[in-house]
């Protein structure tokens, strides 16, 4: 079947590409031409008018939590593949903290199956510990074989530098990065960041200093070892001078933030709103403001959302007793235009290297191009949508997001991948 | 006038007035307290639960027999665990209770915020009761009370809060209503019992004992922790008493008139000596017997407002 997309702008800096009012056509999900259509090009073409929007290569988020195996009342491999393409991302990594998680060749290819034929491209991240428990390194040889993209702990950091520095010489064979939740075990266990709101509402707190040390045990080892280390969800001003200053020094790392961290502060806490617990936490406006500064110097190289999905009646009880996380799937991409873009903070060839060129590079996977012949790997932004929040809307299975009500500009409208199409809250035949 | 806010969760935010009314009522109380027959029916016909999701003795007493002389029904729920190894969660529990059709909750749960909480699932009026190292409001009050009673006045007088601020639900609503009332707060302790940005309060923060004494018409000594968590953060109970405890011989050294006070219940010879906890500056069952007074001030001016 034939589409064609009218009046678009098409961005692609991976592929040079730059076009205004453009139109785009495609056949059976493979691009065919992108430019100026004559009529015989266009017969028994389905159109779009997309009149000021705008198709960019297919965004990808490279920290999500699938909830399957062990919580699929939470999120399946399949709606949280419905919750990312509502979106608008064309990709998604999955992270290893499942029942049980995943640290065998079993459990990735259980994923990958329940993904395959999905509009949406599963990517594995398996536990860089047998069990996650931070004793025994997984068998990485084997993950990498069977489709692993990468190692982490996540929800706790490598448990001791013996096995992290292991872990980063081990994976370097393979050429995958280790991400890392950078957080000191003696120092955590709080419910939030610790500071004058923690004081002031009485809640058991973590200290930034727990990220910091271990962001500099990676910077160190990842030094030492030559190994790839990638710090996830960045929170502190520290660690973002850390990480600026390690990439400086020519040192192999990463760094990705979540857009609550650049969006929010633990004023946030001040409800008790469970939905603003997390981890790392919530932190200060002198964090937020550093974060701002390493996303436009480039320290921070992607933006991922931390997709945590969990059931209401767990998110509905004490500050202290709620798990942490909250789902960002669907929230994700109008907080970085409203906050980054709209406040002139990144530009849109910026937002497109942070939200899909650069997790696909961390993570090894091809960049979507816009080359006649390859298939099409589109996000579709319409920068300008006034649009409000509404967690009853969303795909994810769960609804803990403290975002719901808010008002953000700009929205993705559609995706397309793997010859599908997904377009206005709907999936449409193509 | 009534209260400004139909729920008590804490200290924080409550403007002058308010507490000023609350006082003021406990005055009434107070009084009635000490009639041969200590029961008003000011509240009959109106149902109070105190939920107490963790052990208390003088708090839950002190509520009750405040109900009790307000001619209010009470009755009690208690729990030492919480709901997650309950297996009911705290929302269903509430609700249950709620359909039960009851007027006020009185709630004392370890976990901070739990009484904001239960305000956004049920209609009752809430009272804190003390949650996790949050607020405990009453108990403000009652220390407020009693410093007004014994000193005459709350502008300008000096009041230290003395011991393991950082985990202490009763320094964080003294030092929100105090310096309301416009006194001058610091407080006192091991620096790992300060916590951070405390300042940011505007409460002076002092390491030295004796200095505290010298510098204070008050001081309101908490009670030290001794099970194993809260020990960790000084490295022994004799080092502990020796730089932090008040005794006799500190008050003479210091040679000053100055008013001890304590929450209860006390551990002797640790943040007060057995002297002072039963000497000539202390007023703590004072403060024991203005607990009841102005609980009833509370319940009295929450449950009469709807």
């Amino acid at each position: 079947m034939k589409i064609v997309f009218n009046n678009v702008n098409v961005v692609n800096p991976e592929s040079k590409i730059n076009e205004k009012k453009s139109s785009v056509l495609i056949e059976d999900g493979i691009i065919i031409k992108i430019g100026k259509l004559s009529s015989s090009e266009l017969k028994g073409a389905k159109e779009f008018d997309l009149t000021g929007k705008y198709i960019v290569p297919g965004f990808f988020d490279m920290h999500v939590h699938l909830r399957e195996p062990g919580r699929e009342d939470e999120e399946t491999v399949k709606s949280g593949c419905n919750s990312a393409a509502n979106g608008g991302f064309t990709g998604i990594a999955c992270m290893p903290n499942t029942e049980p998680a995943i640290d065998t060749a079993e459990v990735v290819t259980l994923i990958k199956k329940q993904a395959e034929g999905n509009i949406v491209d599963v990517k594995v991240i398996g536990a860089a510990t047998q069990g996650r428990n931070g004793e025994m390194i997984s068998p990485m040889a084997e993950l990498c074989e069977v489709g692993a993209v990468g190692f982490s702990d996540d929800g706790v950091a490598i448990k001791t530098a013996a096995i992290l520095k292991r872990a980063l010489e081990y994976s370097k064979m393979y050429d995958v990065p280790i991400i890392e939740h950078c957080e000191d075990e003696s120092l955590s266990g709080g419910a939030m960041n610790e500071g004058f709101n923690s004081t002031l509402l009485g809640l058991p707190p973590i200290p930034s200093i727990a990220e910091d040390l271990i962001v500099m045990r990676g910077i160190l080892m990842a030094d030492y070892t030559k190994g790839k280390f990638h710090v996830a969800h960045i929170s502190t001003k520290n660690s973002v001078e850390m990480v600026r200053k390690a990439k400086k020094e020519g040192i192999n790392i990463t760094a990705e933030v979540t857009p609550h961290h650049f969006t929010l502060t633990d004023d946030a806490v001040k409800t008790y709103d469970t939905n603003t617990k997390m981890n790392p936490p919530l932190r200060e406006k002198k964090d937020v403001e550093e974060i701002i500064k390493g996303l436009k110097d480039g320290t921070i190289d992607c933006i991922a959302s931390d997709h945590a999905p969990h059931a209401d009646e767990e998110k509905e009880v004490e500050f202290e007793f709620a798990p942490n996380g909250i789902i960002g799937l669907e929230t994700q991409i109008g907080l970085a235009l409203t906050e980054l873009f709209h406040k002139n903070i990144l530009s849109l060839e910026e937002i497109i290297y942070k939200m899909s060129i650069n997790p696909r590079k961390i993570l090894r996977l091809p960049i979507p191009k816009f080359n006649k012949g390859e298939m099409a790997n589109f996000t579709i932004l319409d920068l300008d949508e006034i649009w409000t929040v509404d967690i009853s809307k969303f795909k994810s299975k769960s609804k803990n997001s403290p975002f719901n009500k808010m008002i953000l500009s700009g929205r993705a409208v559609g995706i397309i991948n793997n010859k599908k199409m997904f377009f206005d809250y709907n999936f449409i035949n193509i | 006038m009534p209260l400004s806010n139909r729920h008590l969760l804490g200290l924080e935010g409550v403007p002058k007035e308010d507490i000023q009314l609350i006082l003021d009522t406990t005055t009434t109380f107070r009084e009635v307290l000490e009639r041969p027959i200590k029961k008003v029916p000011t509240l009959q016909g109106k149902t109070v639960v105190n939920l107490f999701f963790e052990n208390s003795t003088r708090t839950r007493i002190s509520f009750e027999l405040a109900e009790k002389r307000l001619s209010a029904d009470a009755v009690n729920f208690s729990s030492s665990s919480s709901s997650v190894s309950k297996g009911e969660t705290l929302k269903d529990t509430m609700r249950n209770i709620e359909a039960m059709k009851v007027d006020m909750v009185v709630v004392r749960h370890s976990a901070a915020g739990t009484p904001k909480f239960l305000t956004n699932i049920c209609d009752s009026n809430i009272i804190n009761a003390g949650d996790g190292i949050h607020e405990h409001p009453t108990q403000a009050l009652l220390d407020i009370y009693s410093i007004r009673e014994k000193l005459g006045k709350l502008e300008g007088l000096k009041v230290c809060i003395v011991g393991d601020v950082a985990h202490s639900r009763v320094a964080l609503s003294n030092i929100f209503g105090l310096i309301t009332m416009g006194a001058k707060v610091s407080v006192c302790g091991p620096s790992t019992m300060i916590p951070r940005n405390i300042e940011e309060l505007g409460v002076d923060v002092i390491y030295n004992i004796d200095e505290a004494i010298q510098e204070n018409n008050v001081l309101n000594v908490l009670r030290i922790q001794l099970e194993r968590k809260a020990r960790e953060y000084f490295p022994s109970i004799r080092e502990y008493a020796k730089y932090f405890g008040i005794t006799e011989e500190r008050l003479e050294k210091n040679g000053k008139d100055i008013v001890i006070m304590h929450p209860g219940p006390i551990n002797r010879g640790v943040e007060l000596s057995a002297a002072v906890a039963d000497g000539l500056h202390q007023i703590i069952l004072q403060q024991v017997t203005n607990g009841v007074a102005v609980r009833m001030a509370v319940l009295y001016l929450l449950g009469t407002m709807n």
